[in-house]
């Protein structure tokens, strides 16, 4: 994988001048790179890494997984362009195995998500059954360990 | 009751390790961030632990032959072979033993003489001139110099050596410089070794985290294998310290004679550790090229940021150390440390505790994660704008 994403997908706020240092490339170079990733849409935007577990009123989220017909030669995308209008989904992606969309969504109650369900997602042409599944704690996002890094238990030799 | 006259005066005149005094004063402080331990931060690779808790499941619980399994030494050739094109006969030549430092503690006991001189380089590790000693033996210091990549000079050898000179120790690559000595430095002392009929125990404890060129044992110019003890281990390599396993490879004469001293003294190094070892040697390769990648991105860093603060820092091509020079801020190495540690919390280690020579020097280590290294430069960055 290029080194240059691999550490700006870990920290974004690294400096061109650290960046420069980590890969052993030359700042200019490092700059023209970063640019080009965001003319391209490689790099589709920075942003905290934030641990909602720590957030008391941070609301629910929802695994919502999706049965659907495919429109004629137009496959999933279309229904999927429906879906992801939605600001309350979060995540949505095509799935191979027993259904076919996953569905991640973000609301501020449970109550919320139902409606959401009911009246949004289910109300949809070619939306053939849902199955909604709620997250009770994380552990780990995004490759994250999201508890408390324990103490380095190492200790001085000499 | 008068202790002074029951302990061994040999054990009792060696001085204590100058790392310590310096890092009592660090165990008082809380909120200190560390840039001083000299262990890799990975924990042993996933497959390897695993080895040792199948050993352990399958009730593999008894000690080892006295040199190591014989599985063991025979993936130890191996693995020296393919990496430094060494050979050694895997039932006659190799030791395991409990880390590298029970390797070099019995080879230097197999070697000395009360009486006899051993070079030692410095600035290096500071197990040597102890272990020296405590053999009756006296070290000679060969101090290495910045302008020379720190890297042992012919003459500076030929100067150290008298007619009680028996063995050199060599440290490459070095901690705490970070120093390696190409094939064209080693050629240009083998002479020398040969001429005065020196013996060699190369620590090369830190060969597989080499960042430039690949490393060359000494026991393979001509005329050395003969004359050398390599001695090698899992920790470094492998992110095993705490398993403790190393091992020497040398002529059988020497290893037969280390073989006896560790069947008195230690009986044989841990067996669940050694079951994990040769788990590591088969399969460990993607391993080590991924923590030596992560090093790698973490010197260029440590590195750079010293020489764009202004303390010209040498360029390391092994281990996980650099040695920044600090003369410029006018501050010896232990006033510099301290200094630091008191006003930023940031813990490294004076260079004199690497010898007298490592004076005008720190030693910082990068075996720490990014966001470490990044928290802990900023504040020596905040330190020397303040002085």
């Amino acid at each position: 994988m290029d080194k240059l994403l691999k550490l700006l997908s870990e920290n974004s706020s690294y400096s061109v001048k650290e960046l420069a240092l980590l890969v052993g490339d030359s700042e200019d170079n490092v700059k023209a790179k970063i640019s080009a990733y965001e003319q391209q849409g490689i790099i589709k935007g920075y942003r905290a890494a934030v641990n909602w577990e720590k957030i008391k009123d941070a609301g629910v989220t929802a695994y919502i997984e999706l049965k659907v017909t495919p429109a004629k030669d137009k496959g999933f995308d279309e229904i999927a362009e429906k879906i992801m209008a939605f600001d309350e989904v979060a995540s949505l992606y095509l799935m191979a195995g027993t259904y076919d969309l996953a569905v991640i969504v973000k609301a501020e109650t449970i109550q919320d998500v139902s409606s959401f369900v009911t009246r949004k997602l289910s109300a949809l042409d070619g939306v053939l059954a849902t199955a909604t599944h709620f997250i009770l704690k994380r552990y780990k996002d995004e490759g994250l360990i999201l508890s408390d890094i324990p103490d380095d238990e190492r200790c001085m030799q000499f | 009751m008068d202790y002074g006259k029951y302990l061994n005066n040999t054990i009792q005149n060696v001085k204590p390790s100058g790392i310590r005094r310096f890092f009592d004063i660090v165990n008082e402080m809380d909120d200190v961030i560390s840039l001083s331990i000299g262990e890799p931060d990975f924990r042993t690779p996933w497959h390897v632990r695993k080895a040792g808790i199948e050993s352990l499941e399958n009730g593999k619980t008894w000690y080892t032959p006295n040199r190591g399994f014989k599985t063991l030494c025979q993936e130890i050739s191996i693995f020296a072979n393919k990496k430094y094109d060494l050979d050694y006969d895997p039932d006659t030549e190799v030791i395991v033993t409990v880390g590298g430092s029970e390797a070099l503690d019995i080879a230097i006991r197999c070697l000395v003489n009360p009486g006899d001189e051993v070079l030692v380089h410095q600035p290096s590790f500071v197990c040597y001139e102890p272990l020296a000693n405590m053999c009756g033996a006296s070290a000679v210091v060969i101090d290495t110099k910045e302008e020379n990549d720190f890297r042992i000079q012919p003459h500076e050898l030929e100067a150290a050596i008298t007619d009680k000179s028996k063995l050199l120790i060599l440290s490459y690559p070095n901690n705490p410089t970070g120093a390696v000595m190409r094939k064209e430095d080693l050629e240009a002392l083998r002479d020398i070794i040969i001429k005065h009929d020196l013996i060699v125990i190369s620590d090369e404890i830190y060969s597989e985290l080499t960042y430039s060129g690949s490393h060359v044992s000494i026991a393979t110019l001509p005329g050395m294998r003969e004359r050398t003890v390599v001695i090698n281990g899992f920790s470094k390599a492998f992110a095993m310290t705490g398993w403790r396993l190393g091992y020497a490879m040398g002529p059988k004469e020497i290893i037969s004679m280390m073989i006896k001293l560790h069947q008195y003294c230690i009986m044989s190094a841990p067996t669940t550790a050694q079951y994990a070892a040769i788990e590591a040697l088969r399969n460990g390769d993607k391993d080590i090229e991924h923590m030596r990648n992560e090093y790698d991105m973490r010197r260029r860093f440590v590195v750079g940021s010293f020489n764009e603060m202004g303390l010209h820092c040498f360029e390391p091509h092994g281990a996980f150390y650099c040695f920044p020079c600090i003369k410029s801020t006018g501050l010896s190495s232990e006033e510099f440390c301290t200094r630091l540690l008191k006003s930023k919390g940031v813990a490294i280690v004076p260079g004199d505790a690497f010898g007298n020579c490592g004076e005008g020097f720190v030693r910082v280590s990068y075996s720490y994660s990014l966001k470490h290294l990044t928290e802990a430069i900023g504040r020596i960055k905040e330190f020397l704008e303040e002085l």
